[in-house]
């Protein structure tokens, strides 16, 4: 192709910090839900951190007299069967089932990554020795073997939190692997070991810091998965015990009660789980139009 | 000549199956054994006392070397003995077997379903880039893989079989008046119509519809967005201009040239689809208290029947190297590409 | 010209609409191509070339779009041309053929149907007969035993059989009008000269017009009838390709016709300006000794092992300057990487100043003491340089990691290697892809001379760079050479860029060494019948008297300049 596109023209003097940032501007303008995804982050963020400080009822305080009652000023997404107000619960949950999925997901990114990078660079052995162990993985569902590793493991939030970062490692790992295979023979990788530069200082400083972006956007988009995964865990018992607060398990909860009638006991548990399901995916979407060279200047 | 390398590739495609299975065998085995805590206790239940543990340990061979227990196991796996199910008193192979054709009527129904809705989605949105189809594949995309299968399943019922009554109570595969059909396939709405009962038929179709569009709609978004993606590229490849250059028709140029390359990532990332459906499907199943080994498995977990999870566990690796090992014949089949390619 | 012309482009004016706002890609380009006449649409990247030719088949990208002008194309006005009739006209009247022919074919295709596909799409041949027809074709572009190859995928053919297929294809309707876009970009020189004369040949057999698009003027001398000259969007010269050459009437034209390596030119008559001739540097001891070198891929699949280099032995002496010359495959590359000691060798010697580095495994060679003194300039300037590093960062890297130097000396070292390499201090803080394709050249060059070294290796050093900067960076190369006191060692395809700044040139095919000696013997009487074939694919274009009379031909008057 050979087309006189904008991008031949260096800007003239343009700092590295000025035009990202006005890619940024270029990005979100174009792209208004990402700004939109980027407020609803903040915005779980916030309940995350200062939620137990803001709620207006204590997520464990049973109330018989009012149970099962539908939205009201009062409580606003109603009470549950023990009249614990659903609202505070909801809003209280956030906290654990951000923790869980964070935790899951910087193990999985940090030991994927590693593996993936040593796999890509070196080939080889190493690299069939680590493709062997992440398909040994990946032959499972994924859901299944986490499943399989709670129940094995123990009926802990710890042991959640690992079965997810185990079932999410395959994603980064073949990534990084991809991401690093790609760049081992380029021209800038070689120009760096004729620069003195040893195998894993080309790695670590020359073409793991250019994997980043794209592994980026997958945290993102796997952050969502990653809550989902746990959710569902506790929705059949797994992990988190009640009466914690806990997403899932207030869906399972109220799930017994849809046949009813008493449509806002999972409702809005439920609401939430996609609501922070969604913003990470829309995240990632934003991120990748960020990160994507194709569509940077 | 050409007939005779396919065949030496599907057989190599076939073994390349067997380190698979040999992981998944050593896996379920470190989970039941390897793992901190007395697998004697699990597999006892909650109720055991002393006694009963050291017989079960006795019974397991727990008291022996790990590699003594491998074997062990292996033979057992030979033989088809996958323990007992302390909550049913079954053998877990039997009960895995008899529940195993529900599951499979929902999985693939779903399968079917949303590939039916989100490949053309796809195509259409990759086919007008930024049009108001391309923007609602994005949404749709974007929205489907938020939504938590069992939220959606349970919004459905509340729709579906509480506001409106159009669905049957989310409580298995029939009304409980109707009698199941005679056993040939074990799928209830194809051994009904074999048997020209379409009462049967009919409730069977009913109750497995909002379970189905449940599982479909998770599934719907992956599927949709690699077609997207995959027509994206291939449209913008070299070989389309030339193809265009040449005069072919749209039609031509789409489906005869773009689809056909559009479809060999579009088959090889189903095998993550799959993956998320089985998954998806232990959820589904719970909803709707369908009889599948899901469901089964999930009351296991509750009274910790331990070897009915691990048979669970098994029977859906299998299940899906199967399934994986299916849709990579037929890409060896449609590929001509393939085996110079590795 | 009396008759009416076969396509007329008048005023025509595509824009893009990028985040920008609309870029005007061409603006007001106008030529005509007679029946039956060569047109060579000639420029640098950038000059619109190609769009031009998309606009004439209207599948510009979707962000394009004809904003002015007229294309008519016998009577039928293409601008304003429907969907339907264009489908018409594509492939039967107009057809193209492109660049890179291996991606230009389906894939998942054999490429018999694909010719019947444009037979039976333009009602030329029904599914029954479409087989026979196709085999006709590919009989007719000489592909040897056409029935078998009718049942061959892209992926199973050379890249040169690859675009006899697109040729077929191109050719299957008997269209009025050929467009070929860089044809021959990425294939070898004998197969390039192989393509041509059969594209051309096919075409005076059928009476057909042809465009031929490229960067290279030599190229377009040697076939064309007329040459449009294009640059950043406009036409500036169109000329009889004999008149071009002799009489070239626009500053560019003459600029592009300096700068393209020529047989008898030296390095300095490619530049614009008069500069003393570079001295040539006394040779030396020998500094790197290669004896018998072999390296040998372990076998894949059944495939016996394959010696990409089979025992190869030579020396390059200080201040020395050696071409490595073959095509594709030759093992050219693999033998750069081993003396650059980043793939070991499966047996040989490589000496480097007296002392055995082929023994050091490549692994450990990175903090070997030679390692300075053993430097590369890679190909691709852009694929060299990490894209999120700054030039400065770039060019320190060596003095940080070998020389152990500290910030504020580096700064001063990298100030002073920039001024060397023409590079202006202020774009260090640049990061690449704010940086020009001369400029990053000029990075590249900067950092293999940080640390003084004794060998240079230069791979392919212009390949990826335009003709007119190709010239200044091969310039940039002797002076260094000259002031440095390097030796170099130039591994290319290209015999004229060979010629212009080597001493010697050995000439490799499948892993040996066929031909070696002093470049001008070489060039001129070439022993091997390899070589021999080498020289004679490339095409000769007429040495440009502008050279010697530039004033004469300023008085011209531009034939179709527009700015």
């Amino acid at each position: 192709m050979d087309m006189p596109s904008p991008t031949a023209v260096p800007p003239p003097a343009a700092m590295p910090k000025d035009s990202f940032l006005r890619h940024f501007r270029y990005v979100v303008a174009s792209n208004p839900v990402t700004a939109v995804a980027f407020a609803l982050f903040l915005v779980i963020v916030g309940a995350a951190v200062f939620g137990p400080l803001l709620v207006p009822y204590d997520p464990l305080a049973t109330n018989a007299a009012r149970a099962l009652q539908p939205p009201s000023w009062d409580h606003w997404f109603g009470t549950d069967q023990l009249g614990r107000d659903v609202f505070s619960r909801v809003v209280v949950a956030t906290r654990l089932d951000l923790t869980i999925s964070v935790a899951a997901v910087a193990l999985s990114f940090v030991f994927g990554s590693m593996i993936g990078s040593l796999a890509g660079y070196y080939g080889g052995w190493t690299d069939r020795v680590v493709g062997r162990c992440l398909d040994t993985i990946m032959a499972f569902p994924l859901f299944v073997l986490a499943m399989g590793i709670v129940a094995a493991a123990g009926n802990t939030i710890e042991n959640v939190i690992y079965a997810t970062a185990i079932i999410n490692l395959p994603f980064y790992a073949r990534m990084a692997r991809a991401e690093v295979n790609v760049r081992r023979h380029a021209g800038f990788v070689q120009a760096a070991k004729l620069s003195g530069n040893g195998d894993l200082r080309v790695l670590a400083v020359h073409i793991f810091p250019n994997a980043l972006p794209p592994m980026m956007v997958q945290i993102s988009l796997n952050m969502g998965w990653a809550i989902l995964n746990a959710a569902g865990l506790s929705f059949i018992g797994l992990g988190v015990r009640p009466p914690t607060p806990e997403w899932g398990i207030m869906v399972a909860e109220g799930a017994n009660f849809i046949v009813s009638g008493e449509w806002w006991l999972a409702l809005f548990p439920g609401a939430a789980l996609m609501l922070a399901v969604f913003t990470f995916n829309l995240l990632g979407d934003g991120l990748r139009d960020l990160v994507d060279p194709a569509r940077r200047t | 000549m050409a007939r005779r390398a396919k065949a030496v590739l599907v057989g190599r495609r076939l073994l390349q199956a067997v380190p698979a299975l040999i992981g998944i065998v050593i896996v379920t085995f470190l989970l039941t054994r390897a793992l901190p805590g007395d697998p004697a206790v699990y597999f006892a239940g909650p109720a055991a006392d002393e006694a009963s543990i050291a017989e079960i340990r006795r019974e397991l061979g727990l008291d022996r070397s790990l590699p003594v227990q491998f074997v062990a196991y292996l033979g057992d796996l030979a033989s088809g003995n996958l323990g007992t199910s302390i909550s049913t008193g079954q053998p877990v192979l039997t009960e895995i077997v008899t529940r195993l054709p529900a599951s499979l009527e929902l999985t693939l129904t779903a399968l079917i379903l949303s590939m039916a809705v989100a490949v053309p989605l796809g195509i259409l949105a990759a086919t007008r880039p930024d049009s108001w189809i391309d923007h609602a594949c994005r949404f749709v995309v974007t929205a489907g893989v938020s939504l938590p299968t069992f939220f959606t399943g349970l919004a459905l019922v509340y729709v579906f079989y509480y506001l409106l009554g159009w669905a049957p109570p989310p409580m298995g595969r029939l009304d409980i008046l109707t009698l199941p059909p005679p056993h040939i396939t074990g799928f209830y709405v194809v051994d009904a119509l074999l048997a020209r009962d379409l009462s049967a038929a009919g409730s069977a179709l009913a109750h497995l519809a909002l379970p189905a569009i449940t599982l479909g709609l998770f599934t719907l978004a992956p599927i949709a967005r690699m077609t997207r993606a995959a027509m994206l590229q291939v449209l913008g490849s070299d070989f389309i201009r030339t193809a265009r250059a040449a005069g072919l028709s749209r039609r031509q140029v789409l489906f005869g040239y773009a689809f056909r390359n559009a479809l060999l990532p579009v088959v090889t990332t189903l095998g993550m689809v799959f993956s998320f459906a089985l998954g998806a499907n232990v959820l589904v199943e719970k909803v709707f208290a369908w009889p599948g080994i899901g469901s089964y498995a999930v009351e296991a977990l509750v009274v910790s029947d331990y070897a009915a999870v691990q048979g669970f566990v098994l029977a859906m690796a299998l299940l899906f190297v199967a399934l994986n090992l299916i849709i990579d014949l037929a890409y060896t089949l449609i590929d001509p590409r393939m085996g110079l390619a590795d | 010209m009396t008759t009416v012309p076969l396509l007329d482009i008048r005023d025509l004016t595509v824009e893009f609409a990028t985040r920008r706002g609309r870029v005007r890609a061409i603006d007001r380009v106008s030529f005509t191509v007679a029946k039956g006449e060569t047109v060579g649409v000639v420029g640098e990247s950038g000059s619109g070339k190609s769009v031009t030719s998309y606009a004439v088949l209207r599948i510009l990208d979707r962000a394009g779009r004809i904003v002015e002008g007229a294309i008519r194309f016998g009577g039928i006005a293409v601008h304003a041309a429907t969907e339907a009739a264009m489908a018409e006209l594509r492939g039967r009247e107009v057809s193209m053929v492109f660049q890179n022919p291996r991606a230009a074919l389906n894939p998942v295709r054999t490429i018999g149907r694909q010719i019947g596909d444009v037979l039976i799409e333009h009602a030329l041949a029904t599914p029954a007969t479409a087989k026979a027809e196709a085999i006709a074709m590919l009989k007719a572009v000489r592909i040897a035993e056409p029935e078998a190859r009718y049942h061959a995928y892209p992926f199973e053919l050379s890249g040169g059989m690859c675009q006899r297929v697109v040729i077929a294809i191109a050719l299957a309707c008997r269209p009025q009008l050929l467009i070929a876009d860089e044809p021959t970009t990425g294939l070898d020189v004998t197969t390039q000269k192989a393509v041509l004369d059969l594209m051309v040949e096919l075409a005076r057999e059928r009476g057909m017009s042809t465009i031929l698009i490229t960067h290279d003027l030599g190229l377009a001398a040697a076939y064309c009838d007329r040459i449009v000259v294009m640059e950043k969007g406009v036409v500036v010269e169109d000329a009889g390709a004999i008149r071009l050459f002799t009489k070239p009437a626009h500053p560019y034209t003459r600029r592009l016709l300096q700068a393209t390596p020529r047989s008898g030119a030296s390095v300095r008559d490619l530049l614009p300006e008069r500069r003393p001739p570079p001295p040539r540097p006394a040779n030396g001891r020998p500094l790197l000794e290669v004896h018998d070198l072999v390296k040998e891929f372990p076998p894949r699949h059944g495939a016996p092992p394959f010696r990409a280099v089979d025992g190869i032995s030579f020396t390059v002496h200080e201040g020395e300057s050696v071409g490595l010359v073959g095509e594709s495959g030759c093992g050219k590359s693999t033998t750069s990487a081993m003396i650059m000691r980043l793939l070991d060798p499966t047996s040989g010697s490589i000496r480097f100043a007296g002392e055995d580095i082929g023994a050091i495994p490549a692994a450990r060679f990175a903090r070997a003491p030679h390692r300075g003194k053993l430097q590369m300039v890679f190909q691709d300037p852009t694929d060299s340089l990490n894209p999120r590093w700054t030039a400065f960062r770039s060019i320190a890297d060596p003095l940080f990691r070998l020389a152990g130097m500290r910030r504020s000396a580096a700064r001063l070292r990298v100030e002073e290697l920039a001024h060397q390499v023409g590079l202006p201090a202020e774009l260090l803080d640049r990061f690449p892809h704010q940086l020009s394709g001369g400029q990053k050249a000029r990075v590249g060059i900067a950092r293999a001379i940080a640390l003084d070294p004794k060998l240079l290796i230069l791979d392919e050093p212009t390949a990826a760079l335009d003709v007119s900067v190709q010239a200044v960076v091969l310039n940039l190369l002797v002076d260094l050479r000259a002031a440095l006191g390097m030796s170099y060692l130039l591994i290319s395809h290209d015999l004229n860029v060979v010629g212009l700044i080597c001493d010697r040139v050995m000439v490799m095919r499948a892993g040996g060494i066929v031909e070696e000696g002093e470049t001008e013997e070489v060039l001129r009487h070439p022993r091997a019948a390899y070589t021999r074939a080498l020289l004679d694919a490339i095409p000769h274009p007429p040495a440009p008297p502008a050279l010697q009379e530039p004033a004469a031909a300023v008085a011209a008057q531009p034939v179709a300049a527009s700015a």
